[in-house]
């Protein structure tokens, strides 16, 4: 075991100010929906508005993170040790099983985790990037899309693709808490460090 | 000692604040009154004005010598007509043709409603207006002494002697001072407008509910274009004239100007809009224009009519008319805001004041039920004007109205509405009387409407563009007037509005699952511990 560094500076960041911006988002996005009455609703809106301009530059970094590092092979699925990793958060954590996945820095998302990280990044964001720019932009739609669209089904598209995000982010947090103590594995989204069974990165 | 000391801070600072906000409201851009140009003559120099004058007739006659075309201009206008063929419905409307849902009809109705003609001695309204040049009133638009005032009964004239007015009141009506008037005629201003358009239906702020008298002299928060210490604007200002024909029309709404501001040569210059002067796209915040295309400036900007201490009539039940008391004398009742509720000669009334308008798509067509029209008495109420547009209509918008209701009289075996004859010195008029058959037989014979005895009531509802009583743009609707589950525009159909309408599934499905989610990681979380615990022991 030795300490490495298995989430960079640029990582973390992009994690933690995401996770910022997607909690703004959902908080004053509900808000715009109706789900409940938290701010007014031009102040709602110029915050989702604001959230949302910030958090599309973000992606724009971090693509280009992924894409010039080849961090999204991270990403790539597999079907190896899938079911084992599945067995184990359905049976294994409650009859005191060790985690199937051995974490490397080359490959520190195990087989679930990359699914569902995956779907994040090429279902969930970009129907709420897409529909939202086109909620955004209702008013400047060329005639062409004003006949094949209209507000309702974006809204309908943004606001079920929000509750996507919402229901991945619960899981996500919860699951996030499920290593071998509570924090073990939040620390080192915060630290950048964790150990592993590898030799020690030179950062 | 310590806390004294920080109560006189606090106070100095409170003063403080107190001083800067005033100085900053103090540096605020003031909204530059519209100025007037002198006028070209001084009428007190005329010596055809010094009078005297018998009539004001007369005083007609000394203006068209000068103003030669004036009178056959006013001739050609609906002023003076009370008729307008309606270029999209092909309805011919007007004063002369239409029934409303507060008097009836002004034809069974004269002298009393044609004492706001243009003009003099119209008495007979089956026959057309008189023709003559000095039947023409100058005086009701150009007067600016206030003095002249067209006596309520006296078909367009200003009464020649003392009179009693409200009749009963004992208040007593001198003539006017004409050559004076005469002298000091001026430009139209909104006391001139006002005498006939403020009193519509027979009393102040009756008819429209944006128009009554609190507009002569309003404050900002009222008009902000019409406050004297706003614009100042008078009516003519965007009701611009071209040969006495004024501008705007309640018959053919322009609901959606694309023409944008008007420039000299390249557009009608009719400013009767609000894009007029405030062009297309009027908001600093984008996204405020963005919603131009859907709604009438008026629906954000009248959050509420009849706001200027003048109640307006939005309910008038007729069928009631007629009770008296045990000496057999005419009943008069007032609510407990002190507004008429009950009039022998009328029926019941409900007045409203700060009313939130009805909101209803409008492309600027109204179309009438005329008094010959059958009607689908099944189905009440009926719409006595109606209003045309729809959501997929891109020439409409979303209108702020006032609705009236109420019930009127319609023959149950013709199926038609009826006029009633209420005004008049004579044995058969509802106000004279109180006896419907009577009334109604009268208005038959005086309209040529065939009427067949049997009448009944019927529940009417009226539309009336709202549009003026626009105060400064602090005082607009929020967003969350219409964003939000209690919308203004709730039930207006054929728009999704965020924050108000919403798919209901969706919303039940998506917290369901949400909803799952959170149960699972909770049991799974509580799981984790209760095993932990175990392995533990």
């Amino acid at each position: 075991m030795s300490r490495v560094l298995v989430y960079k500076r640029f990582e973390r960041f992009w994690h933690w100010l995401q996770a910022l911006l997607i909690f703004s988002l959902l908080i004053t996005g509900f808000d715009i929906h109706g789900s409940y009455s938290l701010l007014r609703f031009g102040d709602a809106t110029q915050l989702h508005t604001i959230a949302a301009w910030s958090l599309i530059v973000l992606w724009l970094f971090a693509i280009f993170w992924h894409i010039t590092t080849g961090e999204w092979r991270q990403y790539v699925p597999t079907r190896k040790g899938l079911f084992a990793v599945m067995y184990y958060y359905l049976i294994g954590t409650f009859t005191g099983a060790e985690h199937p996945y051995r974490k490397t820095t080359k490959a520190k998302h195990n087989p679930l985790q990359r699914l569902a990280y995956l779907f994040f990044k090429l279902v969930i964001s970009p129907i709420i990037w897409v529909s939202g720019l086109l909620y955004l932009f209702y008013n400047d739609w060329p005639a062409t899309l004003t006949g094949a669209l209209n507000l309702e089904t974006v809204a309908l598209v943004h606001t079920a693709a929000a509750f996507a995000m919402l229901v991945f982010i619960i899981a996500h947090v919860y699951m996030a808490t499920m290593g071998h103590t509570l924090t073990s594995l939040i620390k080192p989204m915060v630290t950048g460090y964790e150990d592993l069974d590898e030799p020690a990165s030179k950062s | 000692m310590a806390k004294l000391i920080t109560i006189r801070h606090l106070r100095q600072l409170g003063m403080g604040m107190l001083v800067a906000v005033l100085m900053l409201a103090g540096a605020l851009p003031s909204q530059a009154a519209v100025e007037h140009a002198p006028p070209t003559a001084d009428h007190s120099k005329f010596r055809s004005l010094e009078g005297p004058f018998e009539t004001a007739s007369d005083v007609t006659e000394a203006c068209v010598k000068c103003h030669t075309e004036a009178a056959g201009q006013i001739k050609a206008t609906t002023h003076w007509t009370w008729l307008y063929k309606h270029a999209e419905t092909g309805q011919t409307l007007g004063k002369n043709q239409v029934i409303n849902s507060f008097c009836g009809m002004a034809i069974t109705n004269e002298p009393r409603c044609t004492s706001c003609h243009v003009g003099y001695g119209w008495e007979d309204m089956r026959q057309p207006p008189p023709e003559a040049d000095s039947a023409v009133d100058c005086l009701v638009c150009h007067d600016t002494t206030g003095e002249y005032w067209k006596f309520p009964t006296l078909a367009g004239d200003p009464t020649y002697i003392p009179r009693e007015w409200p009749k009963g009141s004992g208040k007593i009506v001198q003539p006017p001072d004409l050559p004076n008037i005469a002298q000091n005629v001026g430009a139209s201003g909104r006391a001139n407008c006002g005498s006939c358009h403020f009193y519509g239906g027979g009393g102040d702020g009756v008819k429209h509910g944006d128009l009554d008298s609190s507009l002569v002299t309003p404050d900002r928060s009222l008009d902000v274009h019409m406050s004297p210490d706003g614009g100042n604007f008078s009516c003519s200002d965007c009701h611009t004239t071209w040969g006495h024909s004024v501008s705007g029309s309640r018959y053919q709404v322009n609901a959606k100007d694309t023409l944008g501001i008007d420039v000299p040569g390249h557009t009608d210059l009719s400013r009767a809009s609000c894009e007029s002067c405030h062009g297309g796209a009027p908001h600093h915040k984008e996204k405020l224009n963005d919603h131009i295309d859907k709604l009438a400036c008026q629906t954000c900007h009248v959050p509420a009519f009849a706001r200027g201490g003048v109640a307006t009539k939005m309910w008038w039940d007729w069928s009631t008319a007629g009770k008296l008391d045990e000496e057999g004398k005419p009943i008069t009742e007032y609510d407990e805001h002190g507004h008429l509720s009950y009039l022998s000669e009328k029926g019941d009334f409900r007045y409203g004041e700060n009313v939130l308008p009805y909101y209803a798509w409008f492309n600027g067509t109204v179309e009438y039920t005329m008094i010959d029209e059958v009607l689908d008495v099944e189905n009440p109420p009926l719409e006595i004007n109606r209003i045309e547009g729809g959501p997929d209509d891109p020439d409409s918008r979303i209108w702020p109205f006032k609705l009236m209701r109420g019930k009127q009289p319609f023959d149950t075996e013709r199926k038609t509405l009826l006029a009633t004859h209420v005004f008049g010195a004579d044995d058969s008029s509802l106000w004279s009387n109180y006896d419907w058959p009577k009334a109604l037989q009268a208005a038959s014979d005086m309209s040529g409407m065939p009427f067949s005895g049997n009448f009944d009531f019927i529940e009417t509802r009226m539309y009336w563009p709202i549009t003026h009583m626009v105060p400064p743009a602090s005082q607009a609707l929020r967003c969350g007037s219409c964003h939000a589950g209690e919308s203004r525009l709730a039930g207006i159909g054929g728009i999704y509005i965020p924050g108000h309408s919403a798919n209901p599934w969706l919303d039940r499905i998506g917290w369901l699952v949400v909803a799952l989610t959170l149960a699972g990681v909770i049991i799974h979380g509580l799981l984790r511990v209760v095993f932990r615990k175990r392995k533990q022991s």
